[in-house]
This record gives C-alpha cells, structure tokens and sequence, in this order.
C-alpha cells in the first residue's frame, strides 16, 4: 500500500477493464517515471475525448461531429444498413473493405438474465430510420453466440412486417483452419448455410 | 493441479480480458462452478461454440486459485441452437437459468435435483414437448419445491384441512382455508390452483388441456410466489413472452 496520491493513481487505474492490481501499479510507476510532455499529452487526450466524441445521432457509432464520419460520407449506399452490436464491430466490419452501406449500432444484445430487454437497445431508434423509403435492405450483424442469435431472432421478427429484405451474416468455418478442428456446432452452421458453387 | 471431469449446463457467460470468459455452470456433481474458459472469444477457439448459455456438456477442469480453469469441453446437447431461434423460447429459457443459478446459492455445493430438473426443463423447452410457459411454470414451482418452498396446492398449509380451498397466500404458503386466511390472500379460480398443482406433480395430460386465463393467473401467482421466496425477483421474468392467444 502506498501514500497519498500514487496510491490513488493506483486505484484509478485498477478500475479500468482488464487491468489489475500488479498492472496498476505498473503503469502507476510508468507515468511516474514518463517525461512530463507524454503525460500531458495523456490527459490531454483524456480530456478531449470526454469533451468531444459522443454518439452519432443516426447509427449510434462513436463520433466527434452531429453524425459520424460513415452517415456524413456520400459515397455510402443508404439503401442498405449493417446492424452491430457495439462500434468496436463497425471498425472490424470497415476492416474488410466489402461493406458499402450505412451502420446502425445497437448498444448490445439482448440478454434477459443480465436484465437488457429490447428497450435498453437502440431497436425503437432502428424502427424510426426505417421510415425512410430509400432503405431495401437490413443485415444483421450481432456476434454468432446466444445473446446475439437471439438478437437477430428478435429483430428478423420486429421487421419482417416492414417488407424489407433481412439477412443474416454467415456463420461457419475461420479461413485458414483445418476441418477436423472445427467444433460440432460451428461445422453444423456451415452445412446449413452452405451455397451452391456457380463457376 | 488437481483436474476434474463433471457434466453441466452453462448458465451464463461474462466477459473477461482480451478474449476469455467467466462461465457460471451448474453440475451433477460439483453444484455451482464459476470457472474461466481461457481464449473462448476468439473465432479460432476450440471450445467456445460449445460454452454458450443453455448448453449441456461434458467437461474437464482444473482447480484454480480464484476460479476453475476449462481445459476440455465435448457437447452432450446443445439447448442454444433451438431456444435462439425462437424469441418466446430464449426469454424463457433466460427465467430458467436465471432461476436455477438463484436456487444454487453456494458454489461447490451438490446440488443434483436443481441439475436434473434443469436439464429436464431445458430440454422440454428444445424439444417443445409442452406449452414453453406452462414448462417455465413448472420448471419455477418445482425448484421451489426443491428448494423446499413447496406451496399447498390441494390441503390448507396452515391446519392441513383438506381442500380444493379458495384462498392462496403467498405469506402463508399456498391454498389456504377460509379459517387461517391471513389478511391479503389472492381468489384465484379452483381451475387455476388444479392446474399449479398440474404442474407441481407433473399432471402434463390435464395441463396441457388448461385454457389460457388459468395459465396467465397461475403465472402471475407462480412469480408472486417466487419472488416473495427470493426476496429480490428475477431480472429476466418481467421479460418473458407469454402466450397471446
């Protein structure tokens, strides 16, 4: 245990995600021993983005302006919308470079044990920009486990009386593995969504 | 190192680091375990598939400090793939197990009846043998019971008269007669008791029958009663799709 401030420093840091007491303490000792300039520059990034990034006020993505850099982009097809769970998935699915159309980011899966329903997520936000007629097509995006299936579910469900095209992302096996590695239900979703080869 | 080998069902999962998990299980032989699935989050993961809430497995461990680490998962049967494909069915599933980890309140501690009636009810769910919200009725009556909170359904719980009895009080433990009636006992209908009592005892032939006022009353007496034993409800039950026709 140290004194005054080190320890609060300490403390600080112990509550970010991940890192723990040994951690803590070992960027403690690190900002200790930084030169003045990097840790100034630190807080000054620190403070700048609780100052400036918020939520875009269409698609729910981080952004520094009214609208994210994606929804102010002209280039973007409107008529089609990429549903995700958090931003962190924007940024993968950016990373592919397939991917034309416009986000909507819900703010997580539904997950009734951990008490988030369909109301704590931005699905009535989801419903309201689907009043505008330019938009043919929804492909659901949530991570391939229970909360994000049963997501999806609930969303295919909310939709499908809009008459809108709805699609799922596929789920299946990694590139680059080998078959007989691959687990039971993984092998099973690749059967099932199998496509025929049109060479 | 001590390593052991258990069968359970994956009650909940929370994220932990870069790409590992906390998994909360309940097992035959080991009651609640909370263990870490080292890597699960990763898209090359082995074993993550098989680690998703509402699966059956077979698995090994070992014992750690704080928490249990996985090493091995095979699935017996995977409750997910059916229940996510049906809104109605993962809400209640979500009751399910959210209600069978409150019944387990000591880690480590046996608790074989809560496993069974958990993979039992699961599996009713998977396979749609019922109703899904007369199996969460019954699913929730009879940890009850096991828990030893079992209501009163045909005698008075008070000076044991035999019934059927108009009265059921959450305070006093089930139906109740005229005589021990503590103030506030709800009137629910005779046909709404019988089919609770359905529930409890497995009667599935006249349950399955029950028409859906008595199955809406007995679930809101079901929930009353839950929650009057467990002080503080079920996060997931005010989520849980009932029937709407």
């Amino acid at each position: 245990m140290y004194e005054g401030i080190i320890q609060d420093l300490i403390d600080e840091l112990g509550r970010l995600p991940g890192i723990g007491p040994k951690s803590a303490q070992r960027i403690a000792f690190h900002i200790v021993q930084s030169e003045r300039v990097d840790v100034n520059r630190l807080v000054e990034v620190l403070r700048l983005v609780k100052e400036k990034v918020k939520f875009c006020s269409q698609c729910f993505n981080v952004a520094e302006e009214e609208e994210c850099k994606i929804c102010r982009d002209p280039r973007r097809d409107p008529a089609v919308i990429c549903v995700v769970e958090e931003s962190k998935d924007v940024v993968a699915i950016e990373r592919t470079r397939e991917f034309r159309g416009k986000y909507h980011v819900l703010g997580g899966a539904i997950s009734p044990i951990d008490g988030i329903g369909p109301d704590q997520l931005k699905i009535r936000e989801l419903l309201t920009r689907l009043s505008d007629d330019r938009i043919t097509e929804i492909i659901i995006a949530t991570d391939p486990n229970l909360e994000g299936e049963a997501t999806a579910t609930y969303l295919a469900r909310t939709l499908k009386p809009l008459g809108i095209k709805i699609s799922r992302l596929a789920s299946g096996l990694p590139v680059g593995g080998d078959l007989e590695y691959a687990d039971e239900v993984t092998l099973g979703r690749a059967f099932e969504g199998r496509r025929a080869l049109d060479l | 190192m001590a390593l052991y080998r258990d069968q359970a069902v994956v009650i909940r999962t929370q994220k932990l680091g870069e790409a590992d998990r906390i998994v909360t299980l309940i097992s035959r032989e080991h009651g609640r375990i909370r263990a870490v699935a080292k890597g699960v989050r990763r898209t090359k993961s082995k074993f993550g598939a098989r680690l998703e809430p509402a699966s059956y497995v077979d698995l090994q461990l070992y014992t750690g400090k704080t928490f249990d680490v996985v090493t091995q998962v095979e699935s017996l049967e995977n409750f997910g793939d059916a229940i996510s494909h049906d809104y109605q069915k993962w809400t209640i599933a979500s009751a399910i197990l959210e209600a069978a980890e409150r019944f387990t309140s000591n880690e480590g501690e046996p608790a074989l009846q809560q496993f069974l009636l958990l993979t039992g009810g699961l599996k009713a769910l998977a396979h749609e043998s019922h109703d899904p919200s007369l199996i969460l009725d019954a699913y929730l009556l009879r940890s009850l019971s096991i828990a030893g909170y079992a209501p009163s359904m045909t005698i008075c719980s008070r000076c044991e008269a035999p019934g059927p009895h108009k009265y059921f009080s959450l305070v006093g433990g089930g139906s109740v007669c005229v005589n021990c009636k503590p103030s506030a006992s709800a009137t629910p209908s005779v046909e709404t008791l019988q089919l609770m009592s359905d529930l409890l005892t497995g009667n599935w032939d006249d349950a399955d029958i029950s028409e859906l006022k008595h199955r809406r009353e007995a679930s809101g007496l079901v929930a009353a009663y839950l929650q009057w034993h467990l002080e503080k409800g079920l996060r997931s039950l005010p989520m849980v799709e009932r029937a709407s026709s």
